[in-house]
C-alpha cells in the first residue's frame, strides 16, 4: 500500500469544562484515541450521531483545535504541534469546507474578496493575476465569474456553499475536510453540490475527509467509511463492508434507523436501540455503546473493545462479540434479493 | 384502504390560498391547496424551504398573524369552517382538537416551568372540571405512554433537563393530553440523531394506532414519509404538484419535481458510483413566482412557452385512483419518462 | 416562527432565483449600500442628519461667518448696554444687527459667540467620541477575541472605570492635573484645558464602545468564517482588522454617533461647573452659567444658547438612533 497521505494516531481532544453550581472541574472526552488514514486521492467518510467527536476530529485534522493527545502526519511530517508559520506551506494542501453557507462567508467582503483571503493571507500572486484566478476558481465550481463583486447575502444557500468550495480550492490543496457540507441544504441543492465535489475529486485528484451524519450521503460519497460513536470510531473498513456486512451492533442499529425511500413497502428486520446517546462528559466505562447495546455482556463493561481486523480482512472493528465475517445484513439482503 | 371511501375526511382543505404582506410586496405562501384527510391516516407535506408546506399547516392550526396575513377558502375540520373563526374560538380548538408538534421542542416549552406544570395547564385548559389530582394522573399516563422511564420524577423536572429525544416525547405527551382528532408534527424529527428518530417515528405510528387520530407530517425528508404517512403531498412554490398513496407517489411518480426530488437522494443500497440527478436552480422566490408552473425554470421536460410558462396546471387525477398531478405533459409520456430516466437514479433506483 | 423564514427565503431569493443575465462587471449591493437605502427611506433621520450637517458646517465655517456677520466674539458693545448692565431694546437687544440679541454686562454679541461655541463643543465632542471609539475597539476586539486573562483584565478594568462615578471624579481630577503643571497664579492656556477634558472623556468613554466591541467580537469570532481565514494560515492581524473588523463598523458607527451629543452635554456641564472652559472663550456651557444670574431680567440670554444646544443634542441623538435602525433593521423590529 502507498505512503498515506493523512496518518491520524491516538488523536485525543479533551475539553475542560466546569459544571454545575460549584463549577467542579470536568472534561468533556469529546474524541478519544483515533487511528485512520487517507490516502491521496480517496475519500474517507466519518459518520457518527451528535456528539460522537466527527466534527472535533475535522477540526484538529486543519490545526484549528490543538489535540490533547495523538498525532496527526501529514505527508509523512507531524504536523500536531507545528506552529502557525511552520504550518504555512502546509495549510495550502489541507482546507476545510464548512457545514453553514451562512456563518461561513464573512458578510462584509465581496465574493472576490472571500475566494481570494487564502491566496492574500499566504502572500500568493498567482500569474495572471488575482482576479483571473478568483474567476478560474468561480467557474470551476459553477457560479458566474463576474459575480466576484457580489455579496454573500446575494446568493442562495447552495451558491454559497460553491463559494465555500471555491475559497478551499483556492490555494490547490490535496486534502479537504468537508464538515457537514450538504446538510443545511434543500434537498434538490445537496445533490448539486455533491456532484460537484466528486467531478472536483475526479478532475483535481483530491483526497476528501467527509463528516456527515446521513449515513446514504457518506455512502455515495467515500470508498472507505470510519462509523464514530461517543469519540470512538467502532468500525472502519471498504464502504461495501460496512453497508453491506457491518460487523459492530451499533453499525447495524444505526444503518436500521435510516429511513429510506428505496425500502419503501419492505418488512425488514428493525434494530431499535432505546434512550439517547450517553454524554461525553461521563462516558460509559470498557465499551461505550454497552448502555444500549443488546448484545452486551459483563466483559463490556469492564474491557474496552481494541479496533481490530479480523481474518485477514481491511474491516476493523472495536467490539467483544462483532457479528461474523461473512454475516450480511438481513435488510440488505432483502432488497437486494 | 377500503373504508378510505366510506368514511368522509375529518380534515377538508379547499382551495386554501395565504398571503403575506411585507416590505417587498405581496407573498403568496400557499396558492389554492386542496387536500382531505381522514381519522387514523397520515398525510405528510413534502417540500423544500418556501414551498408552503409550514405556512399550510399553521393555517390549519389558525397561527397566523391576522394583521399581516390573508386566508381565503375552507379549512373544515369535522366539518366546522375554521377560516374567520375568531382567535377565543380558535384557541378553543387549539389543544383540543388539533394539536401541533414542532420541530425545536426547547422553544416550544416554557423553560421556567416543570414539565408536569405545562402538561396539567394543557389539561386544565380545555377540561375545566378536571381536578389537579386528575389532570397529574392524566399527565403521568401520558409521560409514561410516550415511553419517558421514572415518570413520577420526570414530572417535577424543568425541560433543559431532558435529553433531545425526550424533550420531543414530552411534546408528543403534550399534544396528546386532549386526545386531539388531528395532530400535525412540523419537522418533528429534524433535530434528533438518526437512532433517536426512528425511536420517535415508531412511537408517533404506535400512537396514532391507539388513539386513531388523523396526523400531518411535515418534512423534507423523502425517507421519513415514506416510512410512516399513508398519503404524500408535494408542494412546490405554494402549490400540490402531486398527490397520492406513498406507494403512488414514490414507486409510480408523475411529477417531474418529485422525480427530481428522488434523484438527488442517494439511496443506502443502488449502486453509489451512479451519478445523482440533481434539480438545476434554485427553489423560487414567493414574492415572484414563475408565470405557468411554478417548476417550468428548473423542469428538464418544460414545454416552453407553451403551455408550461403560461398556465398554471390542475392538480387532476391520473389512471390510478386517487393520484393526483399538477403537470402539463401528457400522462403516457410522464409514466414513459420515469421508467426510462429516473427509475435508476438515488432512491428511485 | 414561519413569517420570518418567508421573509428570510424572500429576500435570500430575490437575486438568485430569477435568472437574470448580469451585466459584466457588475458590482452587487453591498450591506452598505443597504443600509444607506434604509437610512434614505427613514424621515425623522434624514432630517435631523440635515440639522446635524448644518451645525457641524456653522462651526467649521466660524471664521467666515465671523467675516460675514462682521462682529468678533470678543467686541464689546458697551454703548448698546443700559445702566442696568442689561442690553438696551427688546428680548435682549435682537436686531438686524445682532440677531440674538447682546450679553448683559460685556455686551458681546450673542449669535457669534453661539457660532464659536459650536466650534468648541463640536471639536471637543468629536475628538473625545474618535479617542473613546478608537480605545474601545482596540481594547474590544483584543479583549473578545484573544479571551483569557487579557480578556479578564480589560473587563476587570472596565467594570471598574463604569463605577467611578464620572462627574465627582472630573471635579476632583480637574484642579489636581492644572496644579500639577501650573502655579496658582498663571493663567491656564485654553488648549490645555480643553486637552484635559478630551483626556477626561476618553478615560471613562471607552469602557462603552470596548464592551460592545467586545460583546460583538465574542459572538462572531467562533463564526466559520473566522475559522475558514485560520484555516488558511491568516495571522492574528489578519483575523482582528480583515475579518472581524468590517463587521463591527455597523455598532462602532452608531455607538459614535450617540457617544457625540453625550460629550456635547458631558463639555457643557463641565463648563458650567466652571471645570472646563472658561470665559472668554465661547461656550454653551458658561454661556449657561452665566445667563442663569439673568433668567428673569434677560431670558433672551438663557433662551438662545439653551434652543441652540436642546436642537443640536436632539439632532444627534434623532440620527443615531436612525442610523441604528438603518444598519440594524432586526433590533428595533
Amino acid at each position: 500500500m502507498s505512503e498515506a497521505l493523512l496518518r491520524v494516531r491516538g488523536l485525543t481532544k479533551h475539553f475542560a469544562v466546569r459544571q454545575g453550581a460549584t463549577g467542579a472541574k470536568a472534561s468533556v472526552r469529546a474524541v478519544d484515541g483515533l487511528d485512520f488514514d487517507v490516502h491521496a486521492g480517496e475519500t474517507l467518510g466519518l459518520v457518527g450521531e451528535s456528539g460522537c467527536g466527527k466534527t472535533t476530529t475535522g477540526r484538529m485534522l486543519v490545526r484549528l483545535l490543538e489535540p490533547t493527545a495523538g498525532s496527526i502526519e501529514f505527508q509523512g511530517r507531524d504536523i500536531t504541534t507545528l506552529g502557525r508559520r511552520a504550518m504555512r506551506p502546509l495549510r495550502q494542501d489541507l482546507q476545510i469546507i464548512f457545514q453553514d453557507p451562512y456563518s461561513s462567508l464573512n458578510p462584509r467582503h465581496t465574493v472576490g474578496k472571500i475566494v481570494a483571503m487564502p491566496l492574500e493571507v499566504n502572500g500568493i500572486k498567482p500569474a495572471g493575476g488575482v482576479k483571473q484566478r478568483v474567476q478560474e476558481l468561480l467557474e470551476l465550481v459553477g457560479l458566474n465569474p463576474e459575480h466576484y463583486n457580489r455579496f454573500p447575502h446575494e446568493f442562495s444557500g447552495g451558491q454559497r456553499q460553491r463559494i465555500g468550495i471555491a475559497r478551499a480550492l483556492a490555494l490547490r490543496p490535496k486534502l479537504i475536510v468537508a464538515d457537514e457540507p450538504v446538510s443545511a441544504l434543500d434537498v434538490s441543492i445537496q445533490a448539486q453540490v455533491v456532484n460537484l465535489l466528486r467531478d472536483l475529486q475526479r478532475e483535481l485528484d483530491l483526497a476528501f475527509v467527509f463528516i456527515a451524519h446521513d449515513l446514504a450521503i457518506v455512502r455515495h460519497f467515500s470508498r472507505r467509511v470510519a462509523v464514530m460513536y461517543l469519540g470512538k470510531v467502532v468500525e472502519i473498513g471498504d464502504r461495501a463492508d460496512i453497508y453491506e456486512r457491518p460487523r459492530h451492533p451499533y453499525t447495524r442499529a444505526l444503518l436500521s434507523a435510516v429511513p429510506d425511500v428505496a425500502a419503501f413497502g419492505e418488512q425488514r428486520q428493525r434494530i431499535r436501540l432505546t434512550g439517547d446517546v450517553p454524554t461525553p462528559l461521563n462516558p460509559p466505562s470498557g465499551c461505550r455503546f454497552r448502555t444500549r447495546c443488546w448484545k452486551a455482556q459483563d466483559v463490556c463493561a469492564t474491557e474496552e473493545p481494541p479496533l481490530v481486523a479480523r481474518e485477514g480482512s481491511a474491516q476493523q472493528v472495536a467490539c467483544h462479540f462483532p457479528e461474523a465475517v461473512g454475516v450480511v445484513n438481513e435488510h440488505v439482503s432483502e432488497v437486494a434479493a | 384502504m377500503t373504508h378510505d371511501a366510506a368514511s368522509p375526511p375529518y380534515l377538508q382543505v379547499d382551495d386554501l390560498r395565504v398571503r403575506f404582506s411585507t416590505a417587498d410586496g405581496e407573498v403568496r405562501a400557499v396558492d389554492g391547496v386542496s387536500f382531505g384527510l381522514q381519522r387514523g391516516r397520515t398525510l405528510g407535506i413534502v417540500g423544500e424551504s418556501g414551498s408552503g408546506k409550514s405556512v399550510t399547516s399553521l393555517a390549519v392550526m389558525g397561527l397566523h398573524d391576522p394583521a399581516r396575513t390573508r386566508i381565503t377558502g375552507a379549512i373544515k375540520l369535522g366539518g366546522r369552517d375554521l377560516v374567520g373563526l375568531s382567535d377565543g374560538e380558535m384557541r378553543k380548538l387549539r389543544g383540543r382538537d388539533v394539536a401541533m408538534i414542532f420541530q425545536d421542542p426547547l422553544s416550544a416549552l416554557h423553560p421556567f416551568y416543570t414539565v408536569g406544570r405545562q402538561l396539567v395547564e394543557g389539561y386544565r385548559t380545555h377540561h375545566a372540571g378536571a381536578s389537579k389530582a386528575q389532570a397529574r394522573q392524566r399527565a403521568l399516563d401520558m409521560l409514561d405512554r410516550v415511553g419517558i422511564p421514572q415518570p413520577d420524577r420526570r414530572f417535577s423536572q424543568y425541560p433543559h433537563e431532558f435529553s433531545g429525544g425526550m424533550r420531543q416525547r414530552v411534546m408528543i405527551a403534550m399534544s396528546l393530553m386532549n386526545d386531539p382528532a388531528l395532530l400535525i408534527a412540523d419537522e418533528p424529527t429534524t433535530a434528533l440523531d438518526v437512532t433517536v428518530q426512528a425511536q420517535i417515528l415508531d412511537l408517533l405510528a404506535d400512537l396514532q394506532r391507539e388513539f386513531h387520530s388523523a396526523i400531518i407530517l411535515i418534512t423534507h425528508d423523502l425517507g421519513v414519509v415514506s416510512q410512516v404517512a399513508d398519503e404524500v403531498l408535494v408542494m412546490y412554490g405554494g402549490r400540490a404538484v402531486e398527490h397520492g398513496t406513498v406507494a403512488q407517489v414514490m414507486r409510480g411518480p408523475q411529477h417531474p419535481y418529485t422525480w427530481g426530488l428522488l434523484a438527488s437522494i442517494p439511496s443506502l443500497h443502488g449502486d453509489p458510483e451512479v451519478d445523482l440527478k440533481p434539480i438545476k436552480g434554485n427553489p423560487p422566490s414567493l414574492i415572484n413566482v414563475p408565470s405557468g408552473c411554478a417548476f417550468h425554470p428548473r423542469c428538464a421536460y418544460a414545454m416552453k412557452p407553451e403551455p408550461c410558462a403560461a398556465q398554471v396546471p390542475q392538480l387532476l387525477a391520473v389512471q390510478a385512483d386517487g393520484h393526483r398531478v399538477a403537470c402539463h405533459l401528457p400522462e403516457p409520456q410522464r409514466i414513459s419518462t420515469y421508467t426510462d430516466e429516473i427509475a435508476h437514479v438515488g432512491v428511485a433506483q | 416562527m414561519s413569517l420570518s423564514q418567508i421573509g428570510t427565503d424572500a429576500a435570500g431569493v430575490d437575486a438568485t432565483a430569477v435568472p437574470v443575465a448580469p451585466q459584466p462587471g457588475m458590482v452587487g449591493r453591498s450591506p452598505g449600500r443597504l443600509a444607506w437605502a434604509r437610512l434614505r427611506a427613514n424621515r425623522t433621520a434624514m432630517v435631523s442628519g440635515w440639522i446635524m450637517l448644518f451645525f457641524i458646517v456653522l462651526g467649521l465655517a466660524a471664521p467666515l461667518i465671523e467675516l460675514l456677520y462682521g462682529i468678533s466674539p470678543f467686541e464689546q458693545f458697551q454703548d448698546k448696554i443700559a445702566n442696568n448692565s442689561l442690553p438696551l431694546g427688546y428680548f435682549g437687544g435682537v436686531s438686524g444687527e445682532h440677531w440674538f440679541g447682546l450679553e448683559p454686562q460685556l455686551g458681546r454679541d450673542i449669535f457669534i459667540r453661539l457660532v464659536y461655541g459650536l466650534r468648541t463643543s463640536l471639536f471637543i465632542a468629536t475628538s473625545a467620541a474618535l479617542l473613546t471609539t478608537a480605545l474601545g475597539i482596540v481594547l474590544g476586539i483584543v479583549s473578545g477575541y484573544l479571551g483569557g486573562w487579557i480578556d479578564g483584565v480589560i473587563s476587570w478594568v472596565i467594570d471598574f472605570a463604569l463605577a467611578l462615578p464620572f462627574l465627582i471624579f472630573a471635579l476632583a481630577i480637574m484642579p489636581t492635573v492644572t496644579a500639577r503643571f501650573y502655579g496658582p497664579r498663571d493663567e491656564i492656556p485654553v488648549p490645555f484645558r480643553i486637552g484635559v477634558m478630551i483626556f477626561l472623556f476618553a478615560l471613562f468613554g471607552w469602557t462603552g464602545t470596548a464592551r460592545l466591541v467586545r460583546g460583538q467580537v465574542i459572538s462572531l469570532r467562533e463564526r466559520e468564517f473566522v475559522e475558514a481565514a485560520r484555516a488558511s494560515g491568516a495571522g492574528l492581524f489578519h483575523i482582528l482588522f480583515r475579518q472581524l473588523l468590517p463587521n463591527l463598523w455597523a455598532p462602532i458607527l452608531v455607538s459614535f454617533s450617540l457617544a457625540v451629543p453625550g460629550y456635547i452635554t458631558g463639555e457643557a456641564a463641565l463648563s458650567f461647573l466652571g471645570i472646563g472652559v472658561v470665559d472668554p472663550t465661547p461656550d454653551f456651557g458658561v454661556m449657561i452659567n452665566k445667563s442663569l444670574s439673568y433668567a428673569q431680567t434677560d431670558p433672551a440670554y438663557l433662551i438662545f444658547p439653551g434652543v441652540v444646544i436642546f436642537l443640536l443634542v436632539l439632532a444627534f441623538n434623532l440620527f443615531g438612533d436612525g442610523l441604528r435602525d438603518a444598519l440594524d433593521p432586526k433590533s428595533s423590529r
